[in-house]
């Protein structure tokens, strides 16, 4: 629908001046703050600078580097996230929001192999050997919740009124964080130290290590999933359910099992994101799930919603934007203590997207019924 | 599983029932299903730390405590479900028979092979590193302080105990099975109920009554047990029925006759409600002050939920804003203004900001679809509480400090209420509480909460009916932001500081959950959900009645929020209309299943005549 369309349809109300009003604040806020850094980066003493901010400081090339590929970092591991949100949104049509605990299953499983690896004295001798041992445990593990969550939860309530299964995976949500206080404890647990090599400052643009490697085992399991779903025949049937789940049915395709595949693949997803993150934080409580949930969720609309590509570039975005946001935007504003806003920048800029543009920016694919 | 819902329209046909099945014929596939399920939510629950922890309070004095019987429900229930058949059209239902019992039998035993299976692991290797759980204490617990193999053994005969149990349950027959329930439930009701019973008894002067129901150290003493079994029992015989006419008669009745019958209703509650705190001490009337905030909650979640079917998740902002509004008024130590207002009068402050910060999260998510608005405004709920806690406002609300040393509520000078005093707390939230449900029984009968249901039920044809479903929801957000403000108000005084650590986004969970549980929609029912759920297992912070549970109380929310979804999503005192909402694909599966046999019978299809009466 056009905006041409929406206009003509129905006469401004209120509330649309509202909403007008909040687009061109939240863009102004946006700019000026931008305008400030920039002034800031010119110099210090501009009266433009010093207008908002006083005590601005503005930031080194090296500390902005530093910066975005963090962001980058920590996007790519929303963006892995994202995908499981994205795929179970193509295929059912509704949000699995339980799908961030099973991220935290991910990190958890990881956590407990490691250790057990390390008291073997495995992880020392052979570091990369054991990496792929947990990150192969820890996807089989998530993928099987993710299963078991469609089977129990989500299977029998197909057909009903959409709001039912997201209260569902509420409850379930709820149930995996809690379960893993009541069986783990609630205490955060460490990961084992990692090799110097993933902590050191590498010369090459002075970035962390581990970092580095986030990023690519992110791209490398994207490249595996997008083979997966274009190139194979099971692919070819998640897709063909995507798009209408009862002529797929028609066509000869085991929509419950392609649903289960898409289950696990997400989950297979999130458990890599899991490693990657106990990887890189090397710590991991049962609240760990939430907000990387959310902003995963945020970073699949984001990139449109049902769109894979989409998903990896929204985490992208999302995670760029809350490293660099309270930084390149509040910070110049005057705001203190912006490094507490980040999460709220990363719900902002989710709200901020559904307003300004709810489909996304690739546009979002959606299961035939919502289309209509 | 979703076989267990129940009947939803009017009466079902009567299939006809043949002969019991033959005692060894099974579905052996099912009964290993069902068991190995079980075994595995047995297991869970052991891990869990749940028995241990539950061990010390007691239901019947000497013989069973509540560890234990969390261990005994699964496989009673997995005996029990195992008979369960499904009925369908055309198809005989086997009357129960000895075959049911064995299946339960069979079911339990696995259920029981579970925890033997954990009692022999638990010996042998040590897991404790990843499962805080995996000790000594438990295989005590599982083994009664006995032998490993004394541990496998008696729970695969408790198992299968339970299991046939079940079994035989089922084949009580229906009216059996209410009284049976019916002295169960008198048992476990008076052990849960046990601190407000002698509480209140102490009050009235009743203690040799409590002195002899319970014994010295909690539980209810067997031969007690034993006698409230018979007498429940007993009334359940001889009022079968009664309550059913009763409902009955009361839905017939018209006009006067009807408002009489309500008025006497309520005036009977009401009697109960404002003498009963008279009579109770501090800890009941603390328990029932809480258990009124999360009615007044839920009151306010359930204008926005149930009756316009807004899936709200950030609903604790309100809580929180109405809160810290109350608190900065009030207080003499808020950080930025003070201006230390009498609370009556921050209230009406409060109710103008909440209703202001209900149009402002309103008005952008409004439009967006049911799903996505879920997640926008738990986004709205965490950013306050956010803001709350940031450096950035902490000269306005004092960050992760907080607001400390808020006054009570001053009534008109006549008296102030404030946590020090529960028993005025609960009966301000009382006052409050009935503010709130005569708005939402106003409400829902007005114009207005018409609009909301059409819109619940279809936007796009509420909209083509001429209604402005924009400010229709804008104004439902509003309600149910200044019904919650409430609720934080009285939270403030009552608590005498406000921290961003009491808003998380769980309090908002567990309000849906105490909704969806009573029944969204439904008055009675939300103030029924907030009595059990909070009452029993207490609020996110706030201990209930079982304080034992307070480490699960948040996992029970989970499992029961799926739990409700999965069975009886209308709640347990459901709306008429929502339940007809939520049921529409079965109701209209069920018509066309009716249309399509009545078809068939005409075109004389084949097989026998189906036993559908008209």
């Amino acid at each position: 629908m056009s905006r041409r369309a929406r206009s003509r349809k129905a006469p401004r109300t209120g509330v649309d001046w509202f909403l007008t009003f909040l687009r061109v604040a939240a863009l102004t806020v946006v700019a000026v703050g931008l305008l400030a850094f920039i002034a800031q980066e010119i110099s210090t003493d501009n009266p433009f600078a010093r207008w908002a901010n006083p005590d601005a400081t503005g930031l080194t090339g090296a500390q902005f580097r530093g910066l975005i590929v963090s962001g980058i970092a920590q996007g790519a591991m929303y963006g892995l996230i994202a995908l499981g949100y994205s795929m179970v949104y193509g295929v059912l049509g509704f949000i699995n929001f339980a799908h961030g605990e099973v991220f935290m299953v991910g990190a958890m499983t990881g956590m407990i192999t490691s250790n057990k690896l390390a008291d073997a004295g495995y992880w020392e001798s052979n570091f990369i050997g054991s990496l792929v041992l947990i990150v192969v445990v820890s996807v089989i593990v998530c993928s099987l919740t993710a299963v078991i969550m469609e089977r129990v939860a989500y299977r029998p309530l197909r057909g009903s009124p959409r709001l039912i299964p997201l209260i569902t995976s509420i409850g379930v949500s709820f149930f995996l964080q809690n379960a893993s206080v009541v069986l783990l404890g609630p205490a955060a647990k460490a990961y084992p130290d990692v090799p110097d090599w993933l902590k050191s400052k590498h010369t090459f643009l002075g970035i962390e290590g581990a970092r580095i490697l986030v990023i690519l085992v992110a791209a490398a399991s994207m490249i595996c999933l997008w083979y997966l779903v274009e190139r194979t025949k099971s692919g070819r049937a998640m897709r063909a359910v995507a798009e209408d789940a009862e002529i797929a049915e028609l066509m000869g395709i085991d929509v419950n099992r392609t649903i289960v595949k898409v289950f696990a693949l997400g989950g297979a997803m999130a458990g890599m994101a899991g490693i990657l993150w106990g990887i890189l934080f090397r710590s991991v409580i049962h609240t760990t799930g939430f907000l990387p949930g959310i902003k995963a969720f945020s970073a699949a609309v984001v990139g449109g919603i049902g769109h894979l590509g989409g998903a990896m570039a929204g985490g992208l975005s999302i995670g760029v934007a809350e490293s660099v946001g309270p930084l390149l935007i509040l910070e110049p504003l005057g705001v203190s203590g912006v490094s507490q806003l980040r999460d709220a920048v990363a719900f902002a800029v989710l709200i901020g997207v559904l307003l300004l543009r709810p489909s996304g920016l690739f546009g979002e694919r959606l299961p035939s019924e919502d289309r209509t | 599983m979703n076989t267990t819902l129940p009947p939803t329209t009017g009466p079902q046909p009567e299939a006809p029932r043949a002969a019991p099945r033959p005692a060894f014929t099974h579905d052996w596939r099912r009964i290993a299903r069902m068991g190995s399920v079980a075994a595995f939510g047995q297991v869970f629950i052991a891990l869990s730390n749940m028995p241990v922890r539950l061990d010390e309070r007691l239901i019947v004095k000497p013989v069973l405590s509540l560890g234990y019987l969390v261990l005994l429900i699964l496989p009673f229930a997995a005996g029990y479900r195992q008979g369960h058949q499904i009925k369908r059209e055309n198809m005989p239902v086997c009357a129960p028979g000895p075959n049911e019992v064995v299946g339960g039998f069979l079911c339990g035993l696995i259920t029981g092979g579970g925890l033997s299976l954990l009692a022999v692991l638990v010996t042998h290797f040590d897991l404790r590193e990843p499962l805080v759980n995996w000790s000594p204490v438990l295989l005590d617990l599982l083994s009664f302080s006995n032998e490993m193999w004394f541990a496998v053994v008696i729970w695969l005969a408790i198992g299968a105990g339970m299991g046939a149990a079940g079994g035989v349950l089922r084949l009580l027959g229906p009216k059996s099975h209410r009284v049976v329930v019916t002295m169960a439930l008198a048992v476990a009701g008076a052990a849960v109920l046990e601190s407000l019973v002698v509480d209140v008894a102490e009050g009235l002067g009743l203690e040799p009554l409590t002195d002899r129901l319970y014994a010295p150290r909690g539980g209810v003493a067997w031969p007690s047990a034993l006698g409230l079994a018979a007498v429940s029992g007993l009334l359940a015989v001889l009022g079968r029925g009664r309550f059913r006419q009763a409902r009955v008669r009361h839905a017939q009745m018209e006009g006067a006759q009807r408002t009489r019958a309500n008025l006497g209703l309520i005036i009977a509650t009401a009697a109960v409600l404002i003498v009963l705190p008279l009579f109770a001490g501090k800890l009941t009337n603390e328990l029932l002050a809480n258990v009124g905030l999360f009615v007044l909650l839920a009151l306010g979640l359930n204008v926005v939920v149930g009756l316009a079917g807004i899936l709200d998740l950030g609903y604790v902002a309100f809580f929180a804003v109405g809160s810290y509004t109350a608190a900065v008024l009030t207080a003499a130590t808020s950080p930025k203004i003070a201006p230390e207002m009498p609370w009556l009068v921050a209230l009406i402050v409060v109710v103008i900001i909440t209703g202001l910060v209900g149009l402002f999260i309103g008005a952008p998510v409004i439009r967006m679809r049911g799903d996505y608005l879920a997640i926008v405004t738990l986004g709205f709920g965490e950013i306050i509480r956010l803001l709350f806690l940031s450096d950035w406002l902490s000269g306005w609300f004092g960050g992760s400090q907080g607001i400390t040393k808020i006054p009570g509520a001053g009534i008109f000078g006549i008296t102030e209420v404030s946590g020090t005093d529960p028993r005025r707390v609960f009966y301000l939230v009382l006052a409050f509480c009935v503010v709130a449900i005569y708005i939402s029984w106003r409400l829902e009968r007005s114009r207005l909460g018409r609009a909301w249901m059409a819109v619940r039920e279809d936007e796009t044809v509420a909209e083509a009916m001429g209604i402005n479903t924009v400010n229709v929801k804008l104004l439902a957000f509003v309600v149910g932001a200044v019904l919650g403000s409430f609720s934080g108000a009285i939270f403030a005084a009552k608590v005498g500081s406000v921290f961003p650590a009491s808003f998380l986004i769980l309090v908002s969970i567990v309000i849906l959950v105490v909704v969806i549980f009573g029944g969204m929609g439904n008055i009675i029912g939300v103030i029924a959900g907030s009595a059990v759920l909070i009452g029993v297992l207490g609020g996110p912070k706030q201990p209930g009645l079982l304080a034992e549970f307070s480490e699960f109380k948040l996992l029970i929310y989970g499992a029961l929020l799926i739990w409700m979804m999965l069975a009886r999503p209308e709640g347990l005192i459901p709306s008429v209309r929502r339940t007809r909402e939520l049921r529409q694909q079965e109701m209209a599966q069920d018509a066309w299943l009716r249309g399509q046999v009545d078809d068939d019978d005409a075109g004389g299809a084949d097989g026998p005549r189906p036993a559908v009466q008209p």
